[in-house]
């Protein structure tokens, strides 16, 4: 039994799904949540969890961003000076690897394919079930979107969220497209004291039933290739009548939610110059931020862009992807300079997400508090597709399951075990996660409460 | 990025729906025959979009389509069709789109001529005219007739939702949306049956035959005529068939067809993400960056439907459209009194006899496709040039290696990109694959980013020879011709034609077969409608999934680019 999966709701609101819409009055409760913030003080019941990913390309520059010492009292190295805003609230694990057991490393790939699903597979194709999807199963499955997937850089395929055999979760590009999914007409506000279950959105279930309810003969049919194709069809059917009957009851109220600023298209620049995918992401960061304080997901994936970075410094020709590759490294700094501008850059960008969230206050705590972001990148060093020494971040507390603020050394474990430790903090019962050598059974203790 | 559905250069005709009472008999379709196994073959984008066009008209729009491509598969985004499944966060799409056709369909301006029949009350269910509806739009949503189960799910929607909502209009959107969200309608469900002329194999169905056959020809759903010979079994007759598919090759749908079938193996999915630096190269501005594949793709329904010339000749012509956008990267003062008029000015344009834009290698659609946001690609257009043209594999680069020289381009030594490819490929490991690639690219390297003409590199005169399979070449204009006659030019478009067809690679001896069509057809070139008549008429296009070779395993991953 989950323990976030749903709350009391009003029994009033039994049977009003007849047929007919009502109007139901329930007042938003002043004190709603204790004192702390961080539950619900009619119910005693936690406030739900959230948990993000973070995908930026390309990783670190290898020898500048490693902390001289690990625990608590670490200092920033000046590579990760732009972090400084938010050494407190984050975690950051160093020597981590990804072990590709014989397998060709696929550049640019494998390494975050480990991360997000604990597997290296032999090829591209065998891309499945990614840890916001298990996530989402423990935890998402009473919003009214499942997860939300955005990308900043255009490019629908940026994601490495998937959810069975081949099936990637597209991301969204637009801003503005995602304000209005959000915050659109179908938008229902959870301190509304007013409540009409929607008959609009009685059919709309109804409709999805009646396909399902066709399961069973077509599945008896399929071939034994397509089974489970069509399975996965049918899994993401019952997804969504689930979130249309989310949608049928009242809302619980949350105190902190708010509306954003309305976006339109005319207020986006998607592109790939530095100051366009900042710009983006700046405001996915914001609607994902109000998207979670108002209850209509409770998990998100966020990809600056793909692994191949088309990220860009203005004027320069060469996009970043190339830079890491061809960008001499200067004899006298010893690093390439325009590529760790780049990788500074992008820190910025997780520093803006990380303060979105955490900009929004719940009682006493802020959203952040009982969020768990997980930033995760490509390769140790992209230059030579290492696989060695990933940089690697959690943010936020998890309800108060993660302690922050640390540094913590793997010692060259699998940069799986910051996904266990993620699952175990999140209240799922894994006890390892990964395959072959990056099969994880050792969580990082220190963090978690 | 799928083919946008533009003004098409030919005209095509009413709705199906609209044209369905005047060929398809009404309400008298055997129930579907629920005997053999099914395959999934997914809808792709445009396919979805087309099918619901023709089915129901221009007046209705697929409005903000983002459900994804898919991913490519030996070359083919068809072939991966037959791979993906369907996400929870598509299948909320696909529920939008849904409703937002629906809504389309009951609008007061057309639900009458669409619906076919008036309600006996605007406020209530009214299975009469709602079945009447439903068993004309499944037929071409579901590309055969509903069987008696299908058909009672609807009415039982239609009956619930009209009586909920009180509206009659809401009761017929509600079962339509429930077509266009049920499987049987994303997906082409390809279904086999027993085939009589070889004992205890299969075959496929005569609807899943005729969807088939459609979905290559047309990019979309079998018409009327193509849905009544299925019914009938004479599509499955040799005469039949011929009759079939003579009738659609003629028919100005090819032209969906043609433009879908180049827009996957070109690749202009990859226009989703291009980004050219518009701060080195302001000529290419977002116009040119939407017209791009729209001149290559006019360029092609020109010359391979309406000229028939040769599959060759596009590599080679002289003749195409442009925009004034495309004019200016191009360099060419274009006659604005040529405007062919309508939203978007295309103007048919021959280039003078040794102008370099010739042919599709001369086009901003291949030369900035294929290169970097701020410099050209040697590497990058000769691996387009290999695994698009060609279908050569190019092995990706190796881990471990240092690119440090390629692209410095403040290197006061290596001005050029080929002295700079050329020191990079001294490493050995390196050679094995930039022997592939480059000598072809080079050829192009007389074209920037943009695909402005250019004669030097920061002030050294560009080299641009090149050779392929021994034979040498300077410059676009030779290696066009050495494209244009090389076999494997032929054999690539020929194997891609069947894969994107049946979505799936030839096994060995569909390989042996092809090759042999291609010997056939080698004297006058390979003209598209004979290709498309000679694949479509062999029993093989129809072979069933599982008789064929298992597809093979290497693809992209989910976020994989050209390196």
């Amino acid at each position: 039994m989950n323990r976030y999966r749903k709350l009391n709701r009003r029994e009033v609101l039994r049977g009003v799904l007849g047929g007919t819409a009502v109007s139901i009055a329930l007042p938003v409760l002043e004190c709603f949540l204790n004192e702390s913030g961080t539950a619900y003080a009619a119910t005693g019941q936690e406030l739900p969890p959230v948990f993000g990913t973070w995908f930026w390309g390309l990783g670190l520059i290898p020898q500048l961003w490693v902390p001289k010492t690990t625990g608590s009292a670490y200092e920033l190295p000046e590579h990760l000076s732009v972090l400084a805003p938010v050494k407190s609230k984050i975690n950051l694990y160093s020597g981590t690897q990804v072990f590709l057991d014989g397998k060709v490393n696929q550049n640019h790939f494998s390494g975050a394919q480990c991360q997000m699903t604990g597997v290296v597979s032999r090829n591209g194709s065998d891309y499945t079930t990614s840890l916001d999807s298990l996530v989402a199963d423990h935890i998402g499955k009473r919003t009214r979107f499942r997860s939300i997937e955005v990308s900043c850089d255009g490019n629908r395929r940026s994601t490495w969220s998937a959810r069975g055999e081949y099936g990637m979760n597209p991301a969204e590009i637009s801003p503005a497209v995602l304000y209005t999914k959000l915050f659109g007409p179908d938008f229902r506000d959870p301190n509304s004291a007013e409540f009409t279950p929607d008959p609009g959105v009685m059919v709309r279930r109804s409709v999805l039933s009646g396909v399902s309810e066709q399961r069973r003969a077509l599945m008896a049919r399929v071939s034994a290739t397509d089974r489970s194709r069509l399975d996965q069809y049918f899994t993401s059917l019952r997804d969504l009548e689930t979130q249309l009957s989310v949608e049928l009851e009242r809302p619980i109220p949350l105190p902190a939610c708010s509306q954003p600023v309305a976006l339109v298209e005319a207020d986006e620049d998607i592109g790939t110059l530095v100051e366009q995918t900042r710009k983006t992401h700046k405001q996915f960061a914001q609607l994902l931020a109000h998207a979670t304080s108002c209850g209509q997901t409770q998990v998100f994936n966020v990809a600056l862009g793909s692994s191949f970075s088309p990220l860009r410094k203005p004027g320069e020709p060469t996009a970043y992807h190339q830079l890491t590759h061809e960008e001499r490294i200067d004899p006298q700094l010893g690093y390439q300079p325009t590529c760790r501008w780049l990788a500074e850059r992008q820190m910025e960008f997780l520093v803006d997400l990380i303060q979105a969230l955490d900009s929004i206050r719940e009682g006493e705590g802020t959203l952040l508090d009982r969020s768990l972001l997980f930033a995760y990148t490509d390769h140790g060093e992209a230059r030579l597709h290492s696989m060695k020494d990933y940089p690697v971040f959690t943010a936020g507390r998890a309800g108060g399951r993660m302690k922050t603020g640390f540094h913590l050394s793997a010692q060259g474990d699998s940069a799986t075990r910051v996904g266990l430790t993620i699952q175990q903090a999140l209240g799922m019962n894994a006890g390892n996660w990964g395959t072959e050598t990056n099969n994880a059974s050792k969580v990082f203790s220190e963090v978690l409460a | 990025m799928w083919p946008r559905l533009k003004a098409p250069i030919l005209r095509t005709g009413a709705s199906l729906l609209a044209m369905a009472s005047l060929i398809v008999p009404q309400g008298s379709f055997a129930a579907a025959d629920a005997a053999g196994s099914v395959y999934l073959v997914r809808l792709t984008p445009s396919q979805y979009e087309r099918s619901i066009l023709d089915v129901f008209g221009p007046g209705v729009q697929v409005t903000r389509n983002t459900v994804g491509t898919g991913f490519r598969d030996e070359g083919l985004l068809a072939i991966g069709t037959r791979r993906i499944a369907i996400t929870s966060a598509e299948m909320q799409q696909y529920e939008k789109l849904a409703q937002g056709i629906s809504k389309q369909v009951v609008d007061p301006r057309r639900r009458d001529t669409l619906v076919g029949c008036k309600p006996r009350s605007e406020t209530a269910p009214d299975a009469s005219c709602a079945g009447s509806f439903f068993e004309k739009a499944g037929l071409f949503l579901f590309r055969r007739p509903l069987s008696k189960v299908e058909l009672d799910l609807f009415l039982a929607t239609h009956t619930e939702a009209a009586t909920q909502l009180g509206s009659f209009n809401a009761g017929i959107a509600a079962a339509l949306s429930q077509m266009l969200v049920a499987p049987e309608f994303l997906f082409r469900l390809e279904t086999t049956e027993p085939d009589p002329a070889r004992p205890g194999m299969q075959r496929l169905d005569a609807y899943s035959a005729a969807s088939r056959l459609s979905y290559l020809l047309w990019d979309s759903s079998p018409d009327a005529g193509l849905l009544a010979a299925a019914k009938s079994g004479r599509l499955q007759t040799t005469e039949g068939l011929q009759q079939q598919v003579e009738r659609m090759l003629m028919s100005p749908r090819m032209e969906h067809g043609v433009r879908a079938f180049f827009t996957d193996m070109l690749g202009f999915d990859g226009f989703a993400t291009l980004s050219i630096d518009s701060t080195l190269y302001p000529r290419f501005t977002k116009n040119v960056l939407e017209d791009a594949d729209e001149q290559t793709l006019r360029t092609i329904v020109d010359q391979l439907l309406i000229r028939n010339n040769p599959y060759g000749e596009l590599f080679v012509t002289r003749q195409t459209f442009l925009t004034p956008a495309l004019a200016a990267v191009y360099g060419v003062p274009l006659p604005r009194s040529q405007e062919l008029g309508g939203a978007v000015p295309w103007v048919p344009y021959e280039y003078p006899e040794g102008d370099p834009h010739i042919g599709l290698l001369g086009q901003a659609s291949f030369l900035s496709l294929n290169s970097h946001p701020g410099t050209s690609s040697p590497t990058l257009r000769g691996k387009a040039l290999r695994e698009k043209l060609l279908c050569q594999k190019v092995p990706a680069p190796p881990a471990n290696v240092d690119f440090s020289l390629v692209q410095d381009v403040n290197n006061p030594v290596y001005k050029t990109a080929r002295q700079r490819l050329t020191a990079h490929a001294t490493e050995a490991t390196c050679a094995a694959c930039h022997k592939i690639t480059d000598p072809m690219g080079f050829a192009l390297e007389n074209f920037d980013t943009a695909a402005g003409f250019r004669r030097a590199e920061r002030g050294e005169p560009i080299d641009a020879t090149g050779s392929l399979n021994g034979r040498d070449f300077n410059g676009i204009h030779e290696l066009a011709k050495v494209l244009k006659d090389a076999p494997a030019t032929a054999s690539c478009l020929i194997n891609r034609t069947f894969s994107y067809g049946t979505q799936r690679q030839p096994s060995r001896e569909e390989r042996a077969w092809l090759t042999g069509l291609q010997r056939e057809m080698a004297t006058g070139g390979i003209r598209w409608r004979e290709l498309l008549r000679r694949i479509t008429l062999h029993p093989n296009f129809y072979s069933v999934p599982d008789t064929a070779p298992a597809v093979a395993a290497r693809v992209e991953g989910p976020a994989a680019v050209s390196n």
